[in-house]
């Protein structure tokens, strides 16, 4: 919680985008989450991927359960369109809205709390519907609002603030996801700006259900020794299978990668990622191997990080129902009642 | 690079720009806080300590303080020090109280030649502790140049009286009338020391054909304004040309305005820009009516039967050779001539020692100037000081005040038995700001108001009245808005390494992206790894020892607007807001070795 509104003054030296915007166009109202929260490093990486993705905030719509997570769409894109709904239903909102409105880009913020425990049914269903959004978990392994409990997916075997070790068995939202159905599934850290700014941007340009499980530490309840959601037990046990750079528009990769080590994705809206391999024999468009990956090392107590998986031929709930292109809420009285004319024509059609 | 070592004195002084910039080291952020908590006389106090004429500088002053303002790094102006430094002379109550009391007298004697700025600030050093100072000025007051060449309606006399009595008021000897015309006969009195603060008080001469056949209507600038300050001239022809671009030009001109010229123009060689001119002073001489006419070099004066008719001008142009040197080539157009009834010739002004004999101790340079040290102002004669114009010629009241501290400091410590080459090291204390999780003993809600406009007198009074001060300085409420305007550059951003956790909450708060943490590298690479640019090579990086992931803390300290909230925004308190404030030695300080209170 911070007393004073952040200076209106920036860098003299600071760049804009395609709009002319800079980077502190897409904040918002300050944070009041606790000071050192992860969940801020993760609004600044979603400022930082709709400033380089050149967005305009207006078609943005930003739409939030409850508890901590949920607080930020008020400090990113306070230009933008935001919903703050009943705890754990963001994913029936953000449904309802996108079937509403196919045109804007939907940016579901959610915690582990959320979409783990109360709106984990919520969360699966939104996902194997393939509903277009990128959907963010900002994951903490506890419940920080009411004073640090465990959530569902504090893993197991770790320790509470107080010493207590948790006894349940730990929901890796990665591998639901993966079951599910989503079509671009990643997960990334808090404090590695590098790796999820670009993984956000990825995830914005994808077409289809995208999800990113970000480990975000909870300086206050869950940051000691003995969690495995703390910076450093992050750090230390990161696996990360790639990085990688979005690239927009038809330029030339420019960016110079040693031979053999960059995979380039093309996505259906023609963006492409490039993906700097790290770990060689990874294959991100193999969905089964990804779920085996993920458990052998979730089994080593590591934390597998980067773009598990994407297809970047996906299709979206919209194709699977095959609405028309134009808006639902923008079709008028003439669309929707086309006149007896077009009724007689039908009804000869089924006699 | 290496991690800052800032225990160093200099570290966060030159984060501090303006009390760096500022040749005394006035402690601007902490005498502008305390105008803003209407604390006038304690911020008077400070200055007094520091610069020794507040009134005075904060109406005068050249503010080499304003262009270094990280204000004007951040938006359009600086803060407005100098005149903010007039609003605490203006609404302080009577300090009488709080001089230096004239101590016991030490039973040594100090001779000091001219009562300007700089003789009058060692004198104030001096007197308080036990030294006897008699100060020898041609003029009958103290005051010097100050008095003399600075018109009235920019400074008061009621100012130079009151703050010049200060300083006579602890115990120093005025000999006002006594021009010192030989050094030996002082010598040959034997005092323990003798400071030479006699400025640079000859303007220089413009020869060219005409100069002597129209004598009577040319006047030496800086000359026809201590006439025009001593009463002795009141008024001018119609039209006036005065010749130069410095600040002494701008008096003339705008004290011409006012004794009767009605068309007055300032015309100069060089281009409007590169005058020598402060920018505000070239404003308010335009805001009268005076045009400035550029680059036109002064051919000969014209005249007829012995009186003067105009002044012929070569049309000129700037050419720069690769160096970017730059020269003036005649345009080839015609002559240009302006008719004019005076002449006021304001383009230089230089030294003059005629009454320091060639074989007294002291070396001259070809060019006729004192061998002095610049960090002692001492010369090669080990008891005789120089400082202010007299020193390096002319430069301005805050350079003298610098000197004349520096020259004190090495009075006392050459009669104390002291080498004077080595310098005490200033005190330098450093104290944490926090009162509360979010609460911090200074005020860090950066405000974004542009800089408030000095109130001035209605032109047509003030131009019927040479007297008439022209600007009336803030009110408080105008004050308190201007004092708003600091950054408070000296409440330093202070990093504490161990208990770093490397959340990036203050990489993510900061608006000016200051903070960055990355693998350290050389100054010149790193440089071009920052989070936003670092724009000027001039500005440190704070970079700290290396962190747990290997990486270190660089914080281009340019723009940092001293908001806090990098401390506010880190949950283990690695980041602390803590203000430095550095006291100048001067003599007498108490406390001569490195003092470093923690937080």
């Amino acid at each position: 919680m911070t007393y004073i509104a952040k200076p209106k003054f920036h860098h003299p030296g600071l760049p804009k985008n395609d709009l002319g915007y800079t980077r502190r166009d897409y904040e918002g109202k300050i944070s009041t989450l606790c000071a050192g929260c992860g969940h801020d490093s993760i609004t600044a990486a979603i400022i930082e991927a709709c400033y380089e993705l050149s967005i305009e905030p207006h078609r943005v719509a930003k739409i939030s359960g409850i508890g901590c997570s949920s607080k930020t769409p008020d400090y990113f894109l306070g230009n933008s369109h935001g919903f703050n709904s009943v705890h754990g239903r963001m994913p029936s909102v953000l449904t309802g809205a996108n079937l509403a409105n196919r045109d804007l880009i939907y940016l579901g913020v959610s915690g582990d709390g959320d979409s783990a425990s109360i709106g984990f049914g919520q969360f699966a269903h939104s996902i194997r519907r393939g509903v277009n959004m990128t959907y963010i978990v900002e994951n903490n392994g506890v419940y920080g609002l009411t004073k640090g409990q465990f959530s569902a997916t504090a893993d197991r075997g770790s320790k509470s603030k107080k010493g207590i070790t948790n006894t349940d068995n730990a929901i890796d939202l990665v591998a639901i996801a993966l079951q599910l159905g989503a079509t671009f599934v990643a997960r990334s850290f808090s404090g590695d700006k590098s790796q999820l700014v670009p993984l956000i941007a990825a995830a914005i340009r994808h077409k289809g259900a995208s999800f990113i499980d970000v480990i975000s530490p909870c300086v206050t309840f869950n940051n000691h020794a003995g969690s495995t959601k703390s910076f450093d037990y992050v750090r230390e046990h990161n696996d990360a299978v790639n990085r990688l750079d979005v690239l927009i528009g038809r330029e030339p990769i420019t960016v110079d990668y040693a031979p053999g080590t960059v995979q380039v994705v093309e996505q259906h809206d023609g963006s492409r990622i490039a993906l700097r391999k790290i770990d060689a024999d990874y294959e991100p468009h193999d969905r089964v191997g990804a779920m085996t990956f993920l458990q052998k090392h979730a089994a080593k107590g590591q934390i597998v990080t980067g773009l598990l998986y994407v297809d970047p031929d996906a299709e979206d709930l919209h194709e699977h129902l095959n609405t028309v292109e134009k808006p639902l809420n923008r079709l008028e009285a003439d669309d929707l009642c086309p006149g007896s004319a077009v009724l007689d024509k039908f009804n000869a059609g089924l006699r | 690079m290496k991690p800052t070592d800032i225990s160093a004195p200099d570290y966060f002084h030159k984060v501090v720009d303006c009390q760096w910039a500022c040749p005394a080291h006035t402690p601007v952020p902490e005498y502008i806080r305390l105008i803003a908590q209407g604390r006038y006389s304690d911020a008077y106090m400070i200055n007094w300590k520091s610069n020794v004429f507040p009134g005075i500088l904060g109406r005068t002053c050249d503010r080499p303080c304003e262009p270094a303002c990280r204000r004007g790094r951040v938006e359009e102006t600086p803060v407005a020090i100098c005149r903010l430094k007039r609003v605490a002379a203006d609404f302080k109550d009577d300090i009488k109280q709080r001089l230096p009391h004239p101590g016991p007298k030490n039973g040594k004697r100090i001779a000091l030649v001219g009562g300007g700025p700089a003789s009058l600030t060692v004198a104030r050093d001096l007197a308080p502790l036990g030294y006897h100072c008699t100060v020898f000025d041609a003029d009958p007051q103290a005051g010097g140049m100050m008095r003399t060449q600075i018109p009235k309606f920019r400074l008061p006399d009621s100012v130079i009286d009151e703050e010049t009595g200060y300083i006579l008021s602890v115990g120093v000897e005025f000999k006002g009338g006594h021009r010192i015309e030989s050094l030996k006969k002082l010598m040959a009195q034997n005092y323990d020391a003798i400071f030479v603060g006699s400025g640079a008080p000859r303007g220089r001469e413009l020869d060219i054909p005409g100069r002597k056949e129209a004598a009577s209507n040319i006047h030496i600038g800086i000359d026809w304004l201590s006439s025009v300050s001593f009463g002795h001239i009141d008024k001018i022809g119609k039209r006036v040309i005065v010749l130069g671009g410095g600040n002494t030009a701008m008096d003339c001109c705008r004290t011409a305005r006012r004794l009767g010229g009605h068309d007055v123009k300032v015309i100069v060689r060089s281009g409007f820009e590169e005058m020598k001119a402060s920018p505000w002073e070239k404003e308010d001489a335009i805001s009268e009516d005076i045009p400035i006419l550029n680059y036109l070099v002064p051919v000969s004066f014209n005249h007829d039967k012995g009186k003067l008719t105009g002044v012929t001008f070569q049309k000129v142009r700037a050419e720069y050779d690769a160096k970017g040197r730059r020269s003036l080539v005649p345009s080839g157009e015609p002559d240009q001539t302006f008719a004019c009834d005076d002449v006021l010739v304001a383009v230089g002004q230089e030294n003059a020692f005629p009454w320091i004999e060639r074989d007294c101790g002291i070396e001259f340079d070809k060019w006729g100037m004192p061998k002095v040290d610049p960090k002692t102002m001492a010369s090669t004669n080990p008891k005789v000081f120089f400082g202010g114009d007299a020193a390096f010629g002319p430069k301005n009241i805050i350079w003298a005040v610098a000197h004349g501290h520096d020259a004190a400091l090495s009075i006392h410590r050459l009669l104390s038995g002291e080498d004077i080459k080595e310098r005490p090291l200033p005190e330098v204390h450093v104290t944490s700001q926090k009162m509360g999780i979010h609460e911090w003993s200074y005020d860090n809600d950066v405000s974004t108001e542009k800089r408030f406009k000095v109130p001035h007198r209605d032109k047509v009074v003030a131009l019927k009245d040479i007297r008439a001060e022209v600007e009336l300085g803030y009110d408080v409420k105008l004050a308190l808005g201007e004092a708003h305007r600091c950054l408070n550059c000296d409440v330093q951003t202070v990093f504490s390494t161990p208990l770093c956790i490397e959340c990036d909450a203050c990489v993510d708060i900061c608006p000016m992206d200051c903070i960055t943490f990355t693998k350290n590298g050389e100054e010149a690479d790193l440089r071009q790894r920052l989070k936003a640019p670092a724009l000027h090579p001039s500005q440190d990086l704070y970079v700290s020892p290396d962190l747990k992931t290997g990486r270190v803390m660089v914080k281009d300290e340019d723009v940092c607007l001293h908001c806090g909230l990098c401390a506010e925004r880190c949950p283990t308190g690695a980041w602390d807001m803590q203000k430095y404030y550095i006291e100048m030695t001067h003599a007498g300080s108490s406390c001569p070795t490195k003092s470093r209170s923690a937080a």
